[in-house]
C-alpha cells in the first residue's frame, strides 16, 4: 500500500468512527465539523500552518464539549475515563516509547496511585488519631469522619512520590537487562503488586489497620476537592471532566517539554543504541531510572483520579489485562508519538469501556446468534491486537524518528512506510 | 604511594565478590526456603517428613511445568521470542484431553486396560491438537512479523493468548471445572520413610522423563534436530547451508506444542480441575522456570520446572496459597538480579 492509499484508508476509517460517535451521542455539530475539516486538511495538505489551528480548535472543542451533554451520565461519564486512560498512555509512552524499555506491568502504578487516594482520601485508616481522623485542607463536613482526608492536590503529590519510588524500585533489577527480559520482570512486578492488593487485608500495619482492603476494596473514597473549592458532586460530572482535561493538558505539556529536553534526547539515544549512548556519556542508570519514575508518576496521577471518580479502590482492577490495554493504546497510536498516545488512548478506552460493553453488546442477538458480546470481549481485543500489529506495526500516527528506525533492515527501496529512503541513505 | 596501591586490591575483592554472588547467589536464594523450613521441621517435628512430602509434590507438579517450559525454551532459543500464547496452548491441550476422554468413554469404572488405552489415545490427540494449534499461531501471528521490530510479535503473542483464553472461557465456562479423577491421583501406592508417593506423582514424573528423553535424543540425533540447533546458532548461516529456516521454526513450535499437549493431559489427571485461566498462570510459571534454567537450554528448562514446582508447593503449604504467585514472581525478579543467564545457561545478548 502506498503512503497516499494508507492516508485515505486512515481518513475513511477515522471519519466513519467520528460520524458514528456523532450520530450516537448527538454531539455539538459545529465545532466537531470544524475539527474534522481541519484534520482532513492536515492529513492531505502538508501545510505546517494548519497544525496550530487544529490544536486550538481541538482544545476549544474539548473545553466546551461537556456543556452540550447531560451533566450526570452518558458521554461525560465515558469521557472522564478516556481522559484518565490518555494520561496513563502518555506515562507509559515515556518508558516504552521514548526510552524503549518494554513495560508489561504498568498496572502496578495505577494500583499505587489508586491506593494513595484510598489511604490519604478515605475513612480506610479508621483508627488513626484515636478514631478522630486527620483532615488536611478539606471541607468542613468531612471533619467528623475518621481516617485520613487530604486535599486532592496533596493526594496527587503523595501519589507522584509513591509511584515514582515504585517505578525506580521496579527499574532497579532491570538495569542490566534488555528487551524481553525487562518485559518479564516488569510483568512479574505488576503481578506481585496485584497480589499484594488482593491479599493486603491480611497484612496488619498495627493499631488494627491493614495494608489494603483486599477483595472488598476501599469504598467510599473522597470526591476530588481542589484548594479553595467544595468537593465535586457525583451527579455533576462536568467539573470532573475539566479536571481530567486539565490533567491531560499538563501531562501533554510535560511530555513535550521532556521529549525535547536533554533528558528526553538521552532517552531516545538509549532506545536507539544503548552502547553508543553510554559511550557518548549518557548516564545509563540515572536515565533509565528517571524514565521509569516519570512514566510511573503519570500512572499514579491517573490512578488517584480514577480511584476518586470510581469511588472505590478495588483490588481486582489491577490485573495484567489493564497493562495490556494501556500498552496497546501506546502501540496503536505509535510508539514515542505524543499525539499518537492521545488518539490511541481514546480509541482503546472507547473500545474497552464503551464499544464492546455498551454499543456492540446486542449485535449478536440482532443477528440471531445466541451469545453476549461481553463473552467474546477478550477474543475481540486479542484479535484487534494481532490485526493492528500485522497491518500497521508502526501505529496510527508514527513518530518520524521511530519510523526511520522501523524501516531499517527492511530495505531502502521499500516505499510502504514512505519518505524514509533518502534520510536512511544519509544515515547509512 | 599508599594511595595509589590501595584501590587495586579493593577492586579485585569487589570483583571477586561479584563473581561469587553471580555464581552462588541464585543457588543460595533457591536453597533459602527448603533450608529454613527444613530447620523448622526438624525443631518442631523432629524429622523432615513434611518437607519431603512438599518436595515430592513439588517435583510432580514441577514435571508439568518442565514440559511447558520446554516449549518456551525451544522457541526462545530459536527465534528469541517469548511465545506468550504457549501457556494457553497448554490450557487448550487440557481441555482437548478432557473432551477426548469423555468422547472415548473412559470413566472411573473402566478396567485397567481400557483406561490405559483410552488415556494413550487421549494423550496422542491432545499432543497433536496442541502442536497444530501452536504451528498455526506461528504461521498467522509470528511469521508475517519476522522482520518487524521485536515488540510486534510479542504483542501478537499477547493477542493470541487473549483469543485462546476466550475460546477456553466459551468452552467450559468461567469457573474451575472439576473433571473425573480417572487415575485416583491421590491414592497412596508407596510410603518411603513417611513420604507418601501417590499415583499422581508416579504418573506425572513417569510421563515427563520418557518424553524429555525422547525429545533430547531427537534434537541431538535426528537431521531435523541438527537443523534446529543450526538455526538457533545462526539463522543466516543455516539458510546458506541449505536449511529451510521457516520449516525448522515451524517444527520447533510443533515440538513445543507436543510437550504442552502432554502437559495438559497430565495436569487434568493430576489436578482434576481445569479452567480457562490455568494457561496464563502456567505460562508465567513455566517461563520463570525456563529463565531460571537458562533460556534456550533444554536441561535448564526441566531443572527450572522442577525447582519452581518445589518452591510453589512449599509456599502453598507454608506461606499460603494466595501468596504463591507473588513468591514465584519474587523469585523471577531475584533470578534476574543475581543470574540473568540462568542456572546452566550461557550469557546472551538480552541478559548481558
Amino acid at each position: 500500500m502506498t503512503d497516499q492509499a494508507r492516508r485515505i484508508v486512515l481518513v475513511i476509517v477515522g471519519s466513519a468512527i467520528a460520524l458514528y460517535i456523532f450520530d450516537s451521542i448527538q454531539m455539538d455539530p459545529v465545532m466537531g465539523w470544524v475539527v474534522i475539516a481541519l484534520a482532513i486538511a492536515r492529513v492531505f495538505l502538508a501545510d505546517r500552518r494548519i497544525a496550530p489551528l487544529l490544536s486550538v480548535a481541538i482544545l476549544a472543542w474539548a473545553i466546551v464539549l461537556p456543556l452540550f451533554h447531560d451533566a450526570g451520565q452518558g458521554f461525560i461519564d465515558d469521557a472522564n475515563i478516556y481522559l484518565a486512560m490518555v494520561v496513563m498512555a502518555l506515562g507509559l509512552n515515556i518508558v516504552v516509547g521514548f526510552a524503549g524499555l518494554l513495560d508489561l506491568g504498568y498496572v502496578a502504578f495505577f494500583a499505587v496511585g489508586a491506593f494513595s487516594m484510598g489511604w490519604f482520601g478515605s475513612s480506610f485508616f479508621a483508627n488513626i488519631n484515636d478514631g478522630n481522623g486527620l483532615h488536611i485542607f478539606v471541607a468542613e463536613r468531612l471533619g467528623e469522619q475518621p481516617g485520613i482526608h487530604a486535599n486532592f492536590l496533596l493526594v496527587v503529590v503523595a501519589a507522584i512520590i509513591l509511584t515514582a519510588l515504585a517505578g525506580a524500585i521496579i527499574g532497579l533489577p532491570t538495569l542490566r537487562l534488555r528487551g524481553d527480559y525487562i518485559a518479564i520482570v516488569t510483568l512479574a512486578f505488576g503481578e506481585i503488586i496485584g497480589r499484594v492488593a488482593i491479599n493486603g487485608d491480611g497484612v496488619g500495619l498495627g493499631n488494627g489497620e491493614t495494608l489494603t482492603g483486599g477483595r472488598q476494596g476501599i469504598t467510599p473514597v473522597d470526591k476530588i476537592q481542589l484548594p479553595g473549592g467544595e468537593p465535586f458532586q457525583a451527579l455533576n460530572l462536568r467539573p470532573w471532566y475539566w479536571t481530567a482535561l486539565g490533567m491531560v493538558l499538563i501531562v501533554l505539556f510535560v511530555n513535550f517539554r521532556l521529549r525535547d529536553s536533554r533528558l528526553g534526547r538521552a532517552w531516545i539515544a538509549l532506545r536507539e543504541d544503548e552502547v553508543a549512548a553510554a559511550s557518548m556519556g549518557v548516564p545509563l542508570v540515572k536515565t533509565k531510572l528517571l524514565a521509569y519514575a516519570t512514566g510511573a508518576a503519570f500512572g499514579g496521577i491517573a490512578g488517584a483520579f480514577l480511584a476518586s471518580y470510581n469511588n472505590t479502590v478495588n483490588a481486582d482492577q489491577f490485573a495484567f489485562y489493564f497493562s495490556i490495554v494501556v500498552l496497546a493504546s501506546v502501540i496503536l497510536g505509535g510508539l514515542g508519538s505524543v499525539w499518537g498516545c492521545v488518539v490511541g488512548g481514546i480509541t482503546l478506552a472507547f473500545i474497552n469501556f464503551t464499544f464492546i460493553p455498551d454499543i456492540a453488546r446486542d449485535w449478536p442477538q440482532d443477528l440471531g446468534l445466541d451469545f453476549d458480546m461481553s463473552e467474546v470481549f477478550f477474543a475481540i481485543f486479542g484479535f484487534l491486537l494481532v490485526i493492528m500489529m500485522v497491518l500497521r506495526p508502526e501505529g496510527l500516527i508514527p513518530e518520524r524518528r521511530r519510523k526511520l528506525e522501523l524501516t531499517e533492515g527492511i530495505g531502502a527501496g521499500d516505499t510502504a512506510l514512505g519518505g524514509g529512503e533518502t534520510i536512511e541513505e544519509v544515515r547509512a | 604511594m599508599e594511595a595509589a596501591s590501595v584501590p587495586a586490591p579493593r577492586r579485585s575483592a569487589a570483583e571477586g565478590a561479584r563473581e561469587i554472588v553471580s555464581k552462588y547467589g541464585l543457588i543460595a536464594v533457591l536453597m533459602l526456603l527448603p533450608v529454613v523450613y527444613g530447620i523448622q521441621d526438624l525443631s518442631e517435628d523432629g524429622d523432615l517428613t513434611r518437607l519431603g512430602n512438599n518436595l515430592l509434590d513439588g517435583l510432580s507438579n514441577g514435571s508439568i511445568w518442565a514440559l511447558v517450559a520446554i516449549g518456551y525454551t525451544l522457541v526462545y532459543g530459536i527465534i528469541e521470542l517469548i511465545n506468550f500464547a504457549h501457556g494457553d496452548v497448554f490450557m487448550i491441550g487440557s481441555f482437548v484431553a478432557v473432551g477426548v476422554w469423555g468422547a472415548v468413554g473412559v470413566t472411573r469404572g473402566s478396567g485397567t486396560l481400557a483406561l490405559v488405552g483410552g488415556l494413550f489415545v487421549t494423550l496422542l490427540v491432545a499432543m497433536v491438537a496442541a502442536s497444530s494449534l501452536n504451528v498455526m499461531i506461528e504461521r498467522v501471528a509470528y511469521r508475517p512479523l519476522r522482520n518487524a521490530p521485536k515488540l510486534a510479535p510479542l504483542i501478537t503473542a499477547v493477542g493470541f493468548s487473549f483469543i485462546l483464553q476466550n475460546v477456553g472461557l466459551l468452552w467450559l465456562g468461567g469457573s474451575p471445572e472439576g473433571v473425573p479423577d480417572l487415575i485416583r491421583s491421590q491414592k497412596e501406592i508407596a510410603n518411603v520413610g513417611g513420604v507418601s508417593v501417590s499415583r499422581g506423582d508416579v504418573l506425572s514424573i513417569g510421563a515427563m522423563i520418557p518424553l524429555v528423553l525422547l525429545l533430547t535424543t531427537f534434537i541431538s540425533r535426528s537431521r531435523m534436530g541438527k537443523a534446529m540447533r543450526a538455526t538457533a546458532q545462526d539463522p543466516e548461516a543455516a539458510r546458506l547451508m541449505g536449511i529451510n529456516v521457516d520449516t525448522t521454526i515451524s517444527f520447533t513450535f510443533l515440538l513445543g506444542g507436543l510437550m504442552a499437549g502432554a502437559a495438559g493431559l497430565i495436569y487434568a489427571l493430576y489436578q482434576t480441575t481445569v479452567w480457562y485461566f490455568q494457561g496464563f498462570t502456567a505460562g508465567l510459571v513455566a517461563f520463570t522456570a525456563a529463565v531460571m534454567g537458562g533460556i534456550g537450554n533444554l536441561k535448564g528448562a526441566v531443572l527450572g520446572g522442577l525447582i519452581i514446582g518445589c518452591i510453589q508447593q512449599i509456599s502453598d503449604n507454608r506461606i499460603g496459597a494466595e501468596w504463591t504467585p507473588a513468591v514465584v514472581f519474587g523469585y523471577l525478579v531475584l533470578i534476574m538480579v543475581f543470574r540473568p543467564q540462568g542456572l546452566v545457561g550461557e550469557e546472551t545478548r538480552e541478559a548481558g
